[in-house]
């Protein structure tokens, strides 16, 4: 049974959704608050979405330097699987753990809908169990997630197979209907679509299911790294 | 001593500015034509204390880059401001 510690800042409000997630597929979830300086005995790490620090300044800015986030650094470099969840992945791209940054939607309005996504690579520790094209109905729910990179990065993203999922129809303006990209070894991943709200078909979809084994490396071989 | 800073972060050139051209898009409405290359972003204020207004600039640069702005993105401009 794997151990999964899901970080708690002050603000962030999917913990219990992205816990239940874990624990409905087997696993442990443990609560990590921001301060905590290390990560013992954890085997993946959840950043969840919500409001971390209030989004002052910018989504993720003042949660990056949240005393937790060197564990995680460290907790990334040593092959362990991270996944940014909304609000998470802006955390994950304002610390340079993902490339890229997440700006306002291009419509400027609050998203809160479901989306259909594509599974565009499955070399990453969230993808690694679907299949290529595979259409994931996830629920966004999100100001800023509009996902934008220079050229130079989005080739970069390309080449490697970082960007994971797209969205069928692109809800926010962001580039190549980018959702979620991996870093280069595939253990960092974040996308803005909520995963853990898609884990029951009662409920919506159970689309996330496919997302959160591969994570937790259920019904999977182990993950080994690309790079 | 004591330097009154101010910071202006803008987004980067070819940056979408979702904001600026709602503005600019705004406009005509209320009257107000020949209004173009509307831009939005944000402007800090703060006082820092240093030697020099150059040491001063540096100091608002280095924080500028590492927390008022996402270089990815935006680009800070600090200047010594006049209270």
């Amino acid at each position: 049974m794997a151990r999964i510690g899901v970080v708690v800042f002050p603000g962030s409000n999917c913990e219990f959704d992205a816990a239940a997630a874990v624990t409905r597929l087997g696993d442990q979830a443990e609560f990590v608050w921001h301060t905590r300086t290390d990560l013992d005995g954890i085997d993946g790490v959840i950043l969840p979405g919500g409001f971390a620090h209030g989004d002052y300044l910018r989504p993720g800015a003042l949660a990056r330097f949240s005393p937790v986030m060197g564990a995680v650094e460290r907790f990334a470099a040593t092959g362990g699987p991270v996944l940014g969840i909304c609000n998470g992945f802006q955390v994950l791209v304002e610390a340079g753990m993902l490339p890229g940054a997440l700006q306002k939607n291009r419509g400027l309005t609050f998203l809160c809908q479901p989306t259909t996504l594509v599974v565009s690579s499955t070399s990453s520790v969230l993808t690694r169990g679907a299949t290529i094209g595979q259409e994931l109905v996830v629920p966004i729910n999100h100001f800023s997630g509009s996902y934008t990179c220079d050229d130079e990065t989005h080739d970069e993203l390309v080449r490697n197979g970082q960007i994971v999922l797209r969205y069928k129809e692109n809800p926010n303006g962001s580039r190549d209907d980018i959702a979620g990209v991996a870093n280069k070894s595939g253990n960092v991943v974040g996308l803005m679509p909520h995963p853990e709200r898609a884990m029951s078909a009662l409920l919506g979809s159970a689309d996330g299911m496919v997302l959160f084994e591969g994570f937790l490396g259920v019904k999977v071989a182990p993950f080994v790294l690309a790079h | 001593m004591n330097y009154f800073v101010i910071v202006d972060v803008t987004l980067r050139k070819g940056i979408a500015d979702p904001e600026g051209s709602t503005i600019e898009r705004a406009l005509p409405a209320l009257g107000f034509t020949g209004v173009t290359n509307v831009h939005a972003g944000k402007s800090f204020r703060f006082d820092v204390e240093a030697e020099s207004e150059e040491a001063a600039l540096e100091k608002a640069t280095s924080l500028a880059e590492r927390l008022l702005s996402n270089p990815v993105i935006e680009d800070a401009l600090p200047r010594i401001g006049e209270r």
